[in-house]
């Protein structure tokens, strides 16, 4: 009720203006760069402090020093693997996923130099280096991520052309039922090639295929060679020229598929390599304290 | 069959129905005339298996006949066995066309020839009305129907969809929408393009059309209706069609007229105006009298309260109490002064200027969507930004108004009787000033739709509070210091005009003087460069424009023009010039204003010269933004694809902190230079979706959001009437399993909005019985953090902006990366 006395209100409506205003920054420039500017931090510590701190006889995970990092490394890798949850989880709150967002792919980048430095860089075969070399192959496998999330988006959205994804299959469903129709004049060879066309699943595409967006045995494409220009009746021009507006829908299909693969591909690395990271690291940890 | 009845009873809705059955039971002599041949055809017409809800909850039920809230099959079933047992005459296939005579015999012809005499009628035909008909030799042939309730019963027909509205279309749709019924779906519009449907449902057509789907014929109209054949009127002649079956929706003829012709006065010309009436429902045609959703009552339960009611005031009990009397009594109760119902309806009709003219019914009609309260001397009644669109009247006691928002201690007073927070109805705006009790006070706070009747119907309501509107927004504009009495020259030589979307209101180069203020809507400013229209800037409702002339006697710098259907109040420049002449201060003020304008538009100028491409790209952005609605939204969704990935994490936060449904659909609608406009609510200044909801369930909240709350009914005139498509109607879904549990054991659907099928068959297993109710984006409200769709974003691409602040050029030229 709006008669109702509210102190708040006055508080609630700078807020709202405020979250107005700064909505509008990307992930990586959230608040100006705070969690470069954290993760930086982080990291010049880190490094100064390796060739400042003297370990006999060299630097390892084991020593106070080593202990140090680990520990930290660990902490950053659990937090760092909460992203998913946080993700999923729509609590009330003031929390942003865009900041999480932000610390997730700063802090991540930051523990390239915390992890390392924390082996003193004795590596070898052992499950302790198993640790690293996931949590390394988690960090590039998102470096990668990093790199598609700001380059492809604009690709996305220019080859979407305002459609939907429901759009673009109805778009090309209706124009396979104008083929079916007006393929019914022509010969046997030229009808099999239509029918061909028809028949093949668009979606039924292998990995390579969606990532490269090229799909050599089209059969649409391979049923436009079937009619060559300059040869063509009436019913013939109008396949063709319906053929070609297939091929035109199903380009824009399959490069809608392609960047949408080329955005979610990594995760197929990230995730898995995070669980198999927190595994070894559980047992990295375990054979550290038990053989003390 | 009685030479004459007692009563007939015109219409067998709820509320005809209710008035038979309580004749019957008081034995008086009666007939019941229904049109078709069923009882209750509005309820009738309803989806099959549709569920029907109760509302208001806390009104009693008074009536011989059953309700509650079920399906529409179990509804008409009790009344058709009730009307029976009850010994109700019913006379069905009974069009009235005629009712003439006087109190004592009435004569009412009917369509069949038949004359019925009566003492009292009582009319309660609803609002619908008959459908159009063709106009066309053939127009009665039963290939012909008003109606299309299933598009999916009809195969391999040849079918024809007459109209241009959005129901043909939405038929047309419906019945091409599946190519396994082999339909042949041919649509007519009379004219070239279809101005009267939604844009979406237009974009539909023409895709529907590109792909072959649906037959479009434009400038094209029927000739002759003949068996399986349709006779077409085309711009290059005659043309005829195969033809199976024949939809006409064009439109119908609102009841109106007919009531009319029976000598019953409405309040206005306006076409929300409804019958006058006495306290017994009278008309002014003495004798006759007019219930239900005719007399300006929706809801069932009033319908029949009414039926009940307007019988028992025929059988000369003058002692009954209005159903809402218990309603009225509570609201009152809060009030100090024990006071009875009817004491306290005289008090506020004799106290508040704008309710003097109002007749006891409507009193207790706007009572019922209004609320009172009773604040102590110093007490806040709302504060400045907050939102709110309702109006107080003072019914005793007197408020301060404070005008400085910096000094508390600045107040300007309003007296006993008057108005306060009408700039929020009428711009929709939030409140403009704090306002405060000077004295225990005493005020009716009057919600947006009962506000807005009670100006339709009430004429000389709507010139006081139009005048004081005038007068106050002068005030707020140009700050503390201006009286009454400065600016009553201004107000009294004040014209309100209503300008269309994109009509120019002042014209670049012009050399009239007039200065305005946008009271209703919003406009544009543009500027000529080069030969081509670059935006400068958006101007909000509450804002004045056109001052730059009058007060450097220059020619107009730049063409300013309604960027949606807007109202402005016009005031001829030298009345402005004298009060600048009174007032020093206020010249400095209005120089300083201008000189911020000029500033604006010589920036964009300037860049225009250097970044030639940006202040293109911001004109065109900015423009395409204005046409996607938001220069009527107030708190608006927008996607920046530079950032989206498509992930659809701002649909999932959606739809899993609301009960399981997303109120966005993310990839759809319209996209200008990777800002992206997706379907979800934009909070208008003056929702659409508010215009014709029959419980008044819609409301706007306390942080501006515009929601539905628990008393809708779910008869879809909310999703219809919205032009962004942005309200669903759906069955509450049930409940999810865990996060956790679909994380570890991957129990149920996941987060996000479960699959139809999900949502059907669970509910199902789990014996749940749920309407579909209209659901819409709240803006989060009531959750801590705001709305779920931005916070939910891992990339920063969806933001919520208000139009005011986003449509300038820092906003739209800057560079997001």
């Amino acid at each position: 009720m709006a008669s109702t006395p509210r102190d708040s209100s006055k508080v609630d409506f700078a807020f709202a203006e405020k979250r107005r205003d700064t909505d509008h920054e990307s992930f990586l420039s959230h608040a100006r760069m705070r969690w470069l500017k954290v993760s930086s931090a982080i990291c010049l510590i880190v490094i100064v402090s390796y060739f400042l701190v003297d370990v006999e006889p060299r630097h390892n995970g084991g020593s106070w020093y080593g202990y140090t990092l680990g520990t930290i490394g660990a902490g950053l890798i659990v937090w760092l693997s909460l992203l998913g949850i946080r993700k999923r989880n729509i609590t009330d709150g003031r929390w942003s996923l865009k900041a999480w967002t932000s610390a997730h792919v700063y802090l991540g980048l930051a523990l390239i130099v915390v992890g390392t430095m924390h082996t003193g860089f004795q590596l070898g075969w052992n499950v302790h280096t198993l640790a690293w070399a996931l949590m390394m192959l988690v960090i590039v496998s998102g470096i990668y991520g990093i790199s598609v999330y700001a380059a492809l988006p604009r690709s996305l959205s220019t080859n979407r052309r305002e459609m939907t994804r429901g759009q673009m299959i109805e778009a090309l469903a209706a124009i396979d039922r104008q083929l079916e129709a007006a393929a019914q004049p022509l010969g046997r060879s030229e009808s099999d090639a239509v029918i061909a066309a028809l028949d093949q699943d668009v979606f039924k595409a292998g990995l390579l295929a969606r990532l490269t967006g090229s799909y050599p045995r089209c059969a649409t494409a391979r049923a436009l060679r079937a009619f060559p220009e300059g040869s063509l009746n009436k019913a013939e021009q109008k396949v063709a020229s319906l053929l070609s507006r297939r091929k035109s829908q199903l380009s824009q299909i399959r490069r809608q598929m392609r960047y949408k693969a080329l955005l979610q591909v990594w995760l197929y690395i990230h995730i898995p390599a995070t669980i198999a990271l927190i595994a070894a690291l559980l047992a990295h940890v375990i054979s550290v304290f038990y053989y003390w | 069959m009685p030479d004459q009845y007692r009563v007939a009873i015109v219409g067998s809705g709820p509320a005809g129905l209710s008035a038979a059955a309580r004749a019957a039971a008081l034995g008086m002599s009666h007939i019941l005339l229904e049109k078709t041949d069923h009882l209750s055809d509005t309820i009738y017409k309803y989806q099959k298996g549709k569920h029907v809800m109760a509302t208001p909850s806390n009104l009693v039920l008074r009536s011989d006949i059953d309700f509650d809230a079920g399906k529409r099959e179990f509804i008409l079933d009790t009344w058709d066995t009730q009307i029976a047992d009850n010994k109700v005459n019913v006379r069905l296939n009974s069009e009235v066309t005629a009712i003439s005579g006087e109190t004592g015999s009435f004569q009412i012809e009917l369509k069949d020839g038949e004359t019925i005499q009566a003492e009292a009628v009582v009319m309660a035909i609803g609002t619908q009305g008959n459908p159009n008909k063709l106009r066309c030799p053939g127009a009665d042939l039963p290939l012909i129907q008003y109606q299309l309730d299933d598009p999916g019963e009809y195969f391999d027909e040849h079918i024809t969809v007459v109209g241009s509205g959005d129901a043909g279309i939405e038929n047309a749709l419906g019945l091409a929408a599946d190519p396994a019924q082999r339909n042949v779906v041919t649509i007519l519009n009379r004219r070239a393009d279809f101005a009267r449907a939604k844009a979406a449902n237009v974009a539909l057509l023409e895709e529907a059309e590109k792909d072959g789907r649906i037959s479009v014929r434009r400038e094209t109209s029927p000739a002759e209706v003949r068996e399986n054949e349709l006779v077409l009127e085309t711009r290059d002649g005659q043309e005829t069609i195969k033809c199976d079956r024949i939809i006409a929706r064009t439109g119908s003829q609102p009841p109106r007229g007919f009531v009319e012709g029976c000598g019953i006065e409405f309040t206005g010309e306006d076409r929300g105006a409804f019958p006058k009436l006495s306290p017994s429902f009278e008309t002014t045609q003495s004798g006759i009298h007019v219930i239900g959703a005719l007399a300006g009552y929706p809801l069932i339960k009033h319908c029949m309260n009414q039926g009940y009611d307007v019988i028992e005031f025929l059988n000369g009990n003058q002692e009954l109490k209005p159903a809402d009397e218990p309603i009225l009594a509570d609201k009152f109760a809060a009030l100090p002064g024990n006071r009875s119902v009817d004491e306290w309806l005289e008090i506020f009709r004799n106290n508040i200027t704008i309710l003097r003219e109002l007749s006891p019914l409507q009193m207790r009609e706007l009572m019922l969507d209004s609320d009172v309260a009773a604040f102590s001397a110093g007490e806040i009644i709302f504060v400045r930004n907050d939102p709110g669109s309702s109006m107080f009247a003072i019914a005793e006691g007197s408020v301060l108004v404070e005008v400085n928002p910096d000094d508390p201690s600045v107040t300007v007073p309003i007296e006993q009787g008057s108005i306060f927070g009408e700039v929020g109805l009428i711009s929709g705006r939030r409140r403009g000033s704090t306002i405060r009790a000077a004295e225990p006070v005493v005020t009716l706070e009057l919600t947006r739709n009962a506000a807005l009747k009670l100006l339709a119907t009430v004429p000389s309501a709507n010139r006081a509070v139009n005048q004081i509107t005038i007068e106050r927004q002068l005030l707020q504009m140009f700050g503390a210091g201006l009286t009454s009495q400065d600016v009553a020259e201004l107000v009294q030589s004040a014209e309100t005009v209503e300008v269309r979307a994109g009509q120019n209101v002042i014209e670049e180069g012009g050399d009239d003087k007039d200065i305005y203020v946008i009271q209703q809507g919003s406009m544009i400013v543009e500027k000529s460069l080069g030969g081509k229209p670059i935006f400068l800037s958006y101007l909000p409702a509450g804002s004045y424009f056109g001052e730059m002339a009058v007060i450097d006697h220059s020619k107009r710098t730049a063409t300013v023009k309604a960027a949606i259907k807007s109202e402005v109040v016009k005031f001829p420049g030298e009345a402005f010039t004298r009060l600048l002449d009174r007032n020093p201060k206020l010249r400095e003020r209005a120089k300083a204003d201008m000189a911020s304008r000029r500033k604006v538009n010589s920036f964009v100028e300037e860049r225009k010269e250097s970044f030639s491409s940006a202040v293109d790209m911001y004109s065109e952005t900015a423009k395409f933004l204005i046409d996607n609605g938001i220069g009527e939204a107030t708190d608006v969704l927008l996607i920046d694809e530079t950032l989206c990935v498509g992930c659809d994490n701002c649909e999932k936060a959606c739809a899993d902190s609301h009960e399981g449904l997303s109120r966005l659909d993310r990839e759809a609608g319209r996209t200008y230079a990777h800002i992206h406009v997706p379907t979800s609510c934009r909070h208008c200044e003056h929702p659409h979706c508010m215009a014709d909801c029959p419980p008044n369930a819609i409301k706007r909240g306390p942080d501006g959001e515009v929601f539905i709350d628990d008393t809708c009914i779910g008869c879809g005139n909310c999703q219809r009437n919205c032009p962004y498509g942005v309200i669903r109607m759906d069955p509450k879904p049930p409940k999810k399993p865990s996060l956790f549990s679909w994380l570890l054991f991957g129990a149920g659907p996941g987060p996000g909005e479960a699959s139809y099928s999900w949502r059907k068959t669970t509910a199902e297993k789990r014996g749940l019985e749920q309407a579909k109710l209209a659901i819409k984006c709240d803006m989060c409200a009531g959750i801590e953090g705001g709305p779920a769709c931005v916070r939910a974003c891992p990339t920063g691409a969806a933001i919520r902006v208000a139009p005011e602040k986003f449509l300038t050029f820092t906003k739209l030229a800057e560079d997001v990366d």
